[in-house]
This record gives C-alpha cells, structure tokens and sequence, in this order.
C-alpha cells in the first residue's frame, strides 16, 4: 500500500502510455517487437489498434473458417426441421439452427473488421478458396443423427470454442462468450434428444447406435492431427491456446464416459483411458480421410455448396434492396 | 496488404447508401448499465436496430438496446488524464488503512474491538 501522504509516481511509463505499437513515428520492426511482447504477455488486441499482418492474417483466416462453418453446419440440421419428431423438437431445432446461423453473422462481423468484406468471405467459400469444418461434409441419415450432432459435435466444438473466450484479439474472445453461451444450450438439447432415444425402444437404441457408429470418425479427426506447439502461430500469438490433441483428450473425456452411462459404445476398440498417463488411447485417426473432406470432397460437400450459392443468389435482390433504401412510390 | 488497414471499408451503393458499423448495446435487466454487446452492419439506424434485435435479443437476454452509429463514437484516451502518474489513492477508500493505526488507539484508550455487526 502506498502511504496517502506521497504522490510518487506509482503507474510506470509503459503502465500508464498509451499500447507502444500504436504510435505511428516508430519504426515497422519496432513496432512489430512491442506488439508481440504485449501479446506474449498476456496483452489484448482490440480491433482499434494497429497490428502486424502476421497476425491480422492469422486472426482473419482462424474466425472466417469459424464463421464459414457456422454458417454451413445449420445445412445438415435444416433438412430436420420439418421432420422432427414433436412440435418442441421442432422449436429446439429451429431455434438451433437459427442461432447457428447468427453465431456466424457475429463472427463475419468480427473477420469484416479485420478488412476483408463480407461478401468476398461468402463468394470465397462458395469458390471453395476457403474452407469450413470436416463435420458438416457428411450427410444426415436419421433422427438419431441430429441428436449426435447437437449433442457431440457441439460438445467438441464448445471444448475448442471455451478455450478461445481468452484469446488475444479481444473482439473474438468477447464474441465468443456470447456464443459459448448459445452453444450450452445446443449440447442440452443434444443429449436430452440422444437420452430419450437410448430410453426408447430396441429400435430407437439401434437407430443411435448406428448414429454414433457413423458420427465417430469425423469426430475424432474434427480437432485435427497432433501438431507441435512450439511451430503453431495461432498459439504463438494466442489467438487460440490449446493444441487439437488437447482438445480432443478434453472432450475425450468429459464425453466418453457420458455415452457410456448410456450403455452406448463407440466403434473404436482402442478406445480407454490409460490410467498411467492419465491420457486417452485411440486408434489414429484417418486424416487422409479429414484432408478429402475439408478440401471440399466430401460425401455432402458439392451439394451444400450448391445450395448455399442458389440460397446466395436468390437472396440477391435482399441485399440490392437494403443498400438502395426506402423509395417513395409516385402516385 | 499492408500492416493496419482501416477499420471499416463501406460497400457502396449505385445508389448512394453505404453499409456502416454500428455498435450495440445491451442492458440485461431493469436497473443494470448498458454493456457494450458487439457491432453490426447496416445503412441505417433502422436497419441497424433490427439487426440488433436479432443478435442481441433473440433470447431475451436483453431488456433494452441501443444502437450508435461507429463513427459517432468518441473515444477519449489521453493517458495524462485517464492513467496520471501520481499517487492518487487518496481518492480511493481503500487508500486510507487503518489497522495498525486503530489497535494503537484502542491500547492506548483499553476498549475492546468492536464486534462485527450482523445483518
């Protein structure tokens, strides 16, 4: 505690300045080093401030495949709607995939602030230029695999979504906070959907089985293959913090047990949790298999590209309209 | 590309009208402050205001929003005036401690510490 009675100085010149990068008589190089110190330190980036191409490029590329499979995962769960099984399924879902749709309007306005417009992101993903998710390549066969997908690939996506609430560019981390939020009750409604079917019938536990059976490979390559933590530049400039083996023992996990509970398995023998390490064993993932898809390749790819671009080109006239304004009809 | 681009590029219009940055924000409850929320892209406040709603409004999470066009905020960030370098804890209660300073009068007058009151 400071004596009330001194007015030394107790904020430093870098406590108390405005962030040193951000003033524009300094050279590139040495504004480059103090951005990457303040970011190595635990520093937050807001949208505002200048920043590095490095990392505005980084940044910029690791939201536009958020928003981009935001926007392409609603395809699969769409085609449910009108066949879901109750009225309050149908509710859940809709408002499901109504959020989904505005998670990924969030995060294109975080990406669009960081200079690349909107509708380049749009035309880019639907040139295949960019890319989203391996998860949303693949077709929807039953009910059952609407309640895998909300309930575990929302789970997977959330384990990697709560690790970028502290991200270093402040804007996404606050973003995705809200989204994390929306995404909670996604998982809820998942496995409330995955419970009740494990309840039913020898049919309905034969129908998530098979769900399960189908949804566990592309899960298991969803976070991606091992990678060294010392060569990633997302972790390096914290946009994210945990390597995809990270996630995926995390969801491992939390969620392995919880479908067990249900007297459910999972199609890998390999599967345990060694008790030495602590760490969960598998068989390797096939990312052959996740690198076809993700490059647009995949069973469902071509035609959910289609019908995002036919869906792109009807909306045309809504878009034109915003921009030309209200208009007085002469009388 | 070059390092720091600007913040916003608006799209324009054959017709004149440009997208722009609006930010919103939010008050959870009655009673609560308004917190920013986020930004969205509009051409106008209607526009923005309805765009709002459905972000920020969707789940009732929110009881009132504003929305305030990007370039009609002014920010204030002059360090001299928000940060200054000298000790101002004297503004603050919790630059005033006491403790030492109490058990000193209380040997000095023989009273007891007084009890904490209970709700």
């Amino acid at each position: 505690m400071t004596d009330p009675l001194a007015l030394d100085p107790v904020l430093s010149p870098a406590e108390r300045a405005r962030l040193p990068f951000n003033e524009a008589h300094r050279p590139h190089d040495e504004r480059f080093d103090l951005f990457e110190q303040h970011v190595l330190a635990g520093g937050k980036v807001e949208a505002g401030d200048w920043m590095p191409d490095e990392y505005r490029t980084a940044v910029l590329r690791f939201v536009e495949m958020h928003a981009n499979s935001e926007l392409m995962g609603v395809l699969p769960e769409r085609e449910w709607i009108m066949r879901a099984p109750t009225l309050r399924r149908k509710l859940a879902l809709t408002a499901k995939v109504q959020d989904e749709v505005g998670h990924s309007q969030l995060l294109y306005r975080v990406a669009e602030d960081l200079g690349k417009p909107r509708e380049e992101m749009i035309e880019d993903l639907l040139d295949g230029k960019t890319k989203f998710h391996n998860v949303f390549h693949y077709p929807t066969k039953t009910w059952a695999d609407v309640g895998a997908i909300a309930w575990l690939v929302d789970a997977a996506a959330i384990v990697a979504q709560q690790a970028l609430r502290d991200s270093s560019y402040a804007p996404y981390a606050r973003t995705m906070r809200k989204i994390c939020w929306e995404e909670s009750v996604h998982i809820m409604h998942g496995r409330d959907v995955v419970v009740t079917l494990a309840n039913g019938t020898q049919a309905q536990r034969d129908m998530i089985q098979e769900a399960l059976n189908r949804w566990w490979a592309p899960l298991m390559q969803m976070h991606g293959p091992r990678s060294d933590r010392a060569k990633d530049r997302d972790i390096h400039w914290r946009i994210k913090a945990k390597t995809s083996e990270e996630l995926r023992q995390e969801f491992l996990s939390i969620y392995v047990p919880r479908v067990w509970e249900l007297g459910l398995t999972l199609p890998d023998s390999e599967l345990h949790l060694d008790d030495t390490s602590g760490e969960w064993r598998y068989t390797e993932p096939d990312w052959q298999e996740l690198r076809t898809v993700v490059t647009n390749h995949g069973p469902k790819s071509e035609e959910r590209l289609a019908f995002r671009r036919l869906n792109w080109d009807e909306t045309r006239w809504v878009r034109d309209t915003i921009l030309s304004g209200p208009r007085t009809i002469a009388a | 590309m070059t390092d720091s681009l600007p913040l916003d590029r608006p799209s324009p219009s054959s017709d004149g009208r440009t997208l722009e940055a609006w930010e919103v924000f939010r008050q959870e409850k009655e009673g609560d402050p308004m917190r920013h929320g986020g930004s969205v892209m509009a051409p106008d406040a209607e526009l923005a205001v309805h765009y709002a709603r459905e972000l920020y409004g969707r789940r009732q999470e929110s009881v009132r929003l504003w929305v305030v066009r990007r370039a009609d905020v002014h920010e204030l960030e002059d360090p001299d005036l928000l940060q200054p370098p000298l000790d101002r804890s004297f503004k603050k209660p919790g630059g005033y401690v006491m403790r030492e300073k109490l058990a000193a009068a209380r040997e000095r007058s023989g009273q007891a510490k007084p009890k904490a009151r209970s709700k």
